[in-house]
């Protein structure tokens, strides 16, 4: 077994690698858009216009509730559809992943802005200073830091969860083991392999927001 | 009467289906110590909060400088900006340093440019004798310092009048002196002052007129020495038998 492991990484190393700057890139993307829409959502969620509570709660709802392999399947077979231009099935797994996202980053959102006490707002208030400032000056900067920690955590939970478009054959690293078994006819070697980079990867991130948050707190 | 600064009226406030006040009427004269005592869930901090509209009346009407707050379309922030307040957990901005927590309504709101806002900001600061702490953050400060920093930053507005909501509830014994030493002062300097206080013998000393209020009414009023030393209500002397 552990001669198989690294005979098949000396002759497939490129098919990991390539894998993993997938993953990353998709991970890095999925996150990215899911912030700008789910601030968007969350900001929508939190507003005064009932209607535009009524539908960005169903929309949470719905994609927090459904499995995320339900909607990989869903985007990629109504999107090519739905569009008026052609979009690949690599674009379709990725707007769906966003749109995925998107709907946790702006819990996480709305969560982080609600968490600062309420009496932050009311001395804002009570200095007669308007909401948009008070959201920029006073609430924003402290809700920053309930909000980024947890979007770090999206982000690994994001890594992991991109595996998942390999049902699709899109090229992120669990594609890699697809594709090496393949031509091995050994997967669990590979297998071995493709799990030792995930969670490489992922504790590499866990130390690195576990500084981050320190670095924050100390800020407090 | 002109000099009448703040004016209630059958002001109301429902939580749910609990009514915390049943019908105020009050005025606030210009340059008046006002302080409300009487025990807790009375609704002294609710009727306190409804004068800047932190609280939404369920009915009755507030007026301040004349003009009437509780009216529809009224921009608030701009009444507001006229009305300090102060809370009993201080609630100061713990992202900015002390200079920027005083000076950052008044170069938002008021458009006072930055160097003479911070001028300011330094006297008000050495009149409580916090000038050293101007760079600090509020998570270095003490309680004390930090209601202390509270009142400053309510003042930099250079508001009519200031609404102190327990200022001292919160704070260790020993920090409650300098905090109801810095209010005894702006109370001689003719700052209109509406205070809600379990601190009887501050209201005694520097209050024009007490308000005892009890099951969300005030149900006695008058001048210090009418309220502790000859009270009529039974619920008055019920009270001060217990606290004094």
């Amino acid at each position: 077994m552990f001669y198989d492991i690294i005979a098949i990484w000396q002759k497939y190393s490129y098919v990991f690698v390539e894998g993993v700057k997938w993953t990353v890139f998709l991970t890095v993307i999925t996150v990215f858009f899911g912030t700008i829409l789910g601030v968007l959502i969350a900001f929508m969620k939190m507003s005064r216009v009932k209607i535009l509570n009524a539908i960005t709660a169903l929309y949470i709802e719905i994609i927090r509730g459904a499995p995320m392999l339900l909607q990989l399947y869903f985007f990629w077979l109504w999107l090519p559809k739905a569009m008026p231009f052609s979009m690949s099935e690599r674009d379709c797994i990725i707007v769906a992943l966003i749109i995925n996202s998107s709907a946790y980053i702006a819990e996480i959102i709305r969560a982080g802005i609600q968490a600062v006490d309420k009496g932050q707002t009311e001395a804002a208030k009570s200095l007669g200073i308007r909401n948009s400032y008070m959201m920029r000056y006073v609430i924003l900067p402290q809700a920053i830091k309930n909000i980024l920690p947890a979007i770090g955590n999206q982000f690994i939970f994001m890594l992991k969860n991109t595996s998942l478009a390999s049902t699709f054959f899109i090229g992120e690293l669990m594609t890699s083991w697809r594709t090496v078994q393949t031509a091995t006819y050994k997967p669990i070697p590979a297998l071995i392999i493709v799990g030792i980079i995930y969670v490489g990867m992922t504790w590499t991130l866990t130390i690195l927001l576990g500084i981050f948050e320190r670095r924050l707190a100390a800020s407090d | 009467m002109t000099d009448v600064l703040l004016k209630v009226e059958n002001l109301k406030k429902n939580f749910g289906g609990l009514q915390v006040l049943k019908g105020i009427d009050q005025k606030v004269r210009m340059g008046e110590v006002v302080s409300v005592i009487g025990p807790s869930g009375s609704g002294k901090s609710t009727f306190l909060r409804c004068l800047n509209l932190l609280e939404t009346p369920t009915s009755g009407k507030i007026w301040f400088e004349g003009q009437e707050i509780t009216a529809k379309g009224v921009n608030i922030d701009l009444h507001r900006q006229k009305m300090g307040m102060v809370f009993q957990h201080f609630n100061v901005f713990p992202n900015m340093t002390v200079l920027q927590n005083i000076t950052l309504a008044p170069i938002l709101e008021k458009k006072i440019p930055k160097a003479q806002a911070e001028q300011k900001a330094m006297d008000l600061l050495k009149s409580v004798g916090m000038e050293d702490k101007r760079n600090e953050y509020p998570r270095r400060l003490s309680g004390g310092q930090k209601q202390r920093l509270a009142i400053v930053r309510a003042l930099a507005m250079e508001p009519k009048v200031i609404l102190f909501d327990e200022p001292t509830s919160a704070l260790d014994p020993e920090m409650v002196k300098g905090v109801l030493n810095v209010i005894k002062d702006l109370a001689s300097q003719g700052m209109t002052i509406v205070i809600v206080t379990h601190e009887m013998g501050f209201a005694r000393e520097v209050s024009d007129r007490v308000l005892f209020m009890v099951d969300g009414v005030i149900a006695e009023e008058g001048t210090p020495a009418e309220i502790f030393e000859n009270p009529q209500h039974e619920r008055t002397k019920e009270f001060l038998s217990q606290v004094l």
